[in-house]
Formats: structure tokens, C-alpha cells, sequence
């Protein structure tokens, strides 16, 4: 298979990363300091990832419309009020199908000529397909495929990043600023798939390996693998479009419900418009069969997406499945997200997991292992 | 001291055997979170899964080199299986085993092969 590689793939391979297949691309798995300190670092000092696999795309207007023309026919497909987002703003938002699952989860920013989209990887194509198809013929739909994106995230992001860039410094959580730099035109967020405060920062392509030299410089950096960038996103209780959502998992299921705008809401002004807005709302009439919740094994075992859980040590019936299992570093032991019959987590009693030898007893419990550190 | 196909070595001490992973396993594995180890007195056949490495990635089997008994487990690994990473060959080790056939270590992959066989 050929696989991709982003502008740093020489990079990772000289600081001596692994790198592994994902998503069609050549990714760094984990450095030499290991997964488990590398979460770590994340999580005291501060890490860098080459998020450059991800999708970037630009919607512009096209025969005369506006920025806001096209929000108003991206708000056809996403359940938000992006009419009313500020220039500046960015906004989590999820594609919807009509039964109310996902089609993926991106970051949307509202630019001054056109509309930005971040999307997953593995969604790239798809998404990019979709909105083709649907609003396609009134925008033109671009992939930045000349661009990269890094995530600078952890305790220390601002006060690293504010010593290349000081302009950063003020920025709060999901703010969007547009610099040009030594680096070149620099698209930056305050934002971040870790749990920790911290920066998106897309890029040109060509300027990027220089800006990466450049983070290296700071003592407190590390560059972080993906293997870590999956546990720091999984202990902060953050969803990943495939294995805890993707079409057959509602926005409810899934709690991701704060993402629909209240405008888009039943009862409200701006109400549905969006595909799956009748079934959503049948549910949140009639209520969900089951939710995602945080699973916390007892003992040290991790337990793995794909794992069935019981209501009981031997027999009993099965009453959901794990999305996603492994090791916590910061919390020091196994934990995992998975769906969980409703009555089940209402009762909250302690289910079994699938194990080897015998099962393996969990708590369900909320799914932020670790709080988020967000600058409001 | 021999290697199998599945990354393991095998050190011969007397009459006992003692198992663990290779360097290059160990690495390919990412950090070692958790083993499950058998227990002394437990027997095995060639090929039958005797413990189980859970990694930050995934998790895989010791697949045993050789037919025998259990005689000794590494209780540190449960505490501390970082261990494996940090020193696979001394302090990483799995298990030791009386083997059926002791001959059977002579069928295992010398060094050079199991070089061969990473690079």
C-alpha cells in the first residue's frame, strides 16, 4: 500500500518515532520517550502533535453569495446556528444522518471569505463527497491539501506558544485568529483533543517542518504519537467518529446532544432543518435504549473496543459493549467507554466485562476521567 | 539462549528454562500496562498460550517454546510490568519451566536466525 506521508515524516524519523498505517498516512505511533510518558508530558508540560492527516477544507461562496449564504446551507447538514457564529469563533458540530447517527464529528470556523472545516482522517473522502453531493452545486468545496495541521497541547502551550506568537496568549477557548508569521499564514485555534488547554495551528505545508524545529527548541516540548494522542483523548471522555460514534450511534446516544445549538432545538426559532432532527427528537421524547458511559475496570487488566459486557460474573445477559479500552496514565490504571443498556446505567449496578480467564468487573462512571483544563 | 519465530527468547539455566520477550517485541509492543502470568504448577504445550502482555496498544500472547511445568513466575512483572520494557532480557522476564523434552530448546532459533528473521 503507499501511504501518505505529512511534511514531518523525515522529522518523526529522525527524533526516532515508530511509525505505523493510519488512516492512509504515514503517523508516528509513539516516540522513543514511550506512549505512557509521553501522555504524561501531555499532561504536565506540554506535547506536540502532527495532526496533518486530518482533513482541511474551505467551503466558498460561489454566484454571488455571501460567507453566510453558505452557512445557511451548511446549517442544512449540521445542527447548528453557524449563521449567528462569530467571525473568530470556532464550534464542534456533527454531521447528521436522518435516523440521527453520525456521519463525522469536525471543527467549523467561520473566516471572513469562506468557511473552514477540520474533519477526521478516515472521513476525509467521505465528507468530502457528502457535502459535495448535498450543497455542492451552490459553493465550491476546496480540500487544503497544501496545508498542515499541529496541536500544541498542555499546560505550557500558552506560554510557549506566546513566545513565537504573543498574540496567542489572550485567546480563550475555541477563539480562531489568523497570523502571518516567520512560518507563514498561520490559521490558530485554542483547541485541542487531549482535555488540556492548547492550540490547533494549520499551516502551509512547506512552513511546517521549520515551525516544528522551531517548537523543538523549548525544553518543556515533546512531540507525542498517536497512540497517546488516543488514551489523553479517551481519559478526558472525548468521542472517536468510529469507535464510539458513527452512523449507527445517535447524537443522544453518544451524549452529544450540548452540540445542537438550543436555536435548532424544538421549540426555538431556528428549529430542525437538519437531517435526523425528527428522530432526535422521538428520542428525546421516548427516550434511548442505550447511552455511553465511562467503564472503569476493577483491578489492572485494560479491557478493549469490541469487549461485551454482562450484568453478571458467569451467565446473565449482555448489556453493551466497550467503544474503547486501554491505559489511563494519568489516573494509572485501565479505563474505558462503552454503550450501556439505559435501565442498566440507571440501575448502575456492576457489569462484567469479557475477559480471557473470567470477566472482569466494572463501574460505570462518568466518561471524564480526567477533567478538562479549558481556558473559558 | 534461543529465539522463537514469536519473539521470545529462551534461556537455558541447568535444567530450568526461563522466558521472556525480545528487544525488538518489546519495542514493537509500546509500553507494557499489564501481564497475566500463569501459575507454578500450571503445564503447557508447545504452542498453548501461557501468558498474556497487555500493551498501551493492544494485547498479546507468550506462546510457549516448549512443553512443561511452571516452576517459577516473575511477581514483579504484576507490580511493575514496565519492567519488560525497560530491561526485556534481565529483570523483564515471564516465566521459568521444567521442560517434558529439554532437547526441544536445541529446535530453537539461534541468535543469527533470529536476527535474520527481524531485520
Amino acid at each position: 500500500m503507499n501511504l501518505n506521508k505529512t511534511p514531518l515524516n523525515e522529522f518523526h524519523k529522525k527524533l526516532g518515532a515508530k511509525m505505523v498505517p493510519f488512516a492512509g498516512f504515514e503517523m508516528p505511533v509513539n516516540y522513543p520517550l514511550g506512549t505512557i510518558k509521553e501522555h504524561i508530558h501531555t499532561r504536565t508540560d506540554t506535547g506536540v502533535f502532527d495532526v496533518s492527516h486530518m482533513g482541511q477544507i474551505a467551503i466558498y461562496p460561489k454566484d454571488g453569495e455571501t460567507v453566510n449564504d453558505i452557512a445557511n446551507h451548511l446549517e442544512t447538514l449540521l445542527p447548528i446556528d453557524l449563521v449567528d457564529l462569530d467571525y473568530g469563533r470556532q464550534k464542534y458540530a456533527l454531521f447528521t444522518t436522518e435516523s440521527g447517527g453520525i456521519i463525522d464529528d469536525i471543527m467549523i470556523t467561520k473566516k471572513q471569505d469562506f468557511i473552514f472545516l477540520v474533519v477526521n482522517a478516515a472521513n476525509k473522502q467521505e465528507d468530502f463527497d457528502y457535502l459535495q453531493s448535498t450543497i455542492g452545486s451552490r459553493c465550491e468545496i476546496v480540500e487544503l491539501a497544501d496545508r498542515s495541521l499541529l496541536a500544541i497541547q498542555g499546560p505550557k502551550a500558552a506560554t510557549i506558544l506566546s513566545q513565537l506568537l504573543p498574540e496567542t496568549y489572550e485567546m480563550r477557548f475555541l477563539d480562531v485568529m489568523e497570523l502571518e508569521s516567520e512560518f507563514g499564514n498561520l490559521w490558530i485555534s485554542r483547541s485541542g483533543y487531549t482535555g488540556e488547554d492548547g492550540f490547533e495551528i494549520s499551516l502551509c505545508s512547506k512552513k511546517t517542518a521549520k515551525f516544528a524545529e522551531r517548537l523543538l527548541t523549548f525544553k518543556d516540548i515533546e512531540f507525542i504519537g498517536l497512540a497517546a494522542r488516543d488514551t489523553l483523548r479517551l481519559e478526558a471522555g472525548l468521542c472517536l467518529h468510529g469507535n464510539e460514534i458513527d452512523k449507527t450511534t445517535s447524537v443522544i446516544e453518544a451524549g452529544l446532544w450540548w452540540s445542537v445549538s438550543k436555536t435548532r432545538r424544538a421549540g426555538n426559532i431556528k428549529q430542525g432543518g437538519f437531517p435526523g432532527y425528527d428522530s432526535l427528537n422521538a428520542q428525546l421524547r421516548d427516550g434511548i435504549d442505550r447511552m455511553l458511559v465511562g467503564l472503569k475496570p476493577q483491578g489492572r487488566m485494560p479491557i478493549r473496543g469490541g469487549n461485551r459486557i454482562y450484568n453478571h460474573e458467569t451467565d446473565g445477559d449482555e448489556v453493551g459493549q466497550v467503544t474503547s479500552g486501554g491505559y489511563g496514565a494519568t489516573i494509572q490504571g485501565p479505563i474505558a467507554m462503552g454503550y450501556v443498556k439505559a435501565e442498566m446505567v440507571r440501575k448502575n449496578p456492576i457489569l462484567y466485562c469479557e475477559g480471557r480467564k473470567s470477566r472482569i468487573p466494572l463501574n460505570i462512571q462518568l466518561r471524564t476521567f480526567v477533567r478538562n483544563k479549558f481556558k473559558y | 539462549m534461543k529465539y522463537t519465530e514469536d519473539h521470545e527468547w529462551v534461556r537455558k539455566e541447568g535444567d530450568l528454562f526461563t522466558i521472556g520477550i525480545t528487544v525488538y517485541a518489546a519495542s514493537e509492543l509500546g509500553d507494557v500496562v499489564y501481564v497475566d502470568l500463569p501459575e507454578e504448577g500450571d503445564q503447557f504445550s508447545v504452542g498453548d498460550d501461557v501468558a498474556v502482555i497487555e500493551s498501551v496498544k493492544a494485547a498479546s500472547e507468550i506462546i510457549s517454546p516448549l512443553a512443561g511445568t511452571i516452576v517459577e513466575i516473575n511477581e514483579e512483572l504484576m507490580e511493575n510490568p514496565s519492567l519488560v520494557n525497560d530491561d526485556p532480557i534481565e529483570k523483564g522476564w515471564f516465566y521459568k519451566m521444567e521442560a517434558d523434552k529439554p532437547g526441544e530448546f536445541e529446535n530453537l532459533m539461534s541468535e543469527k536466525e533470529y536476527q535474520e528473521l527481524i531485520s
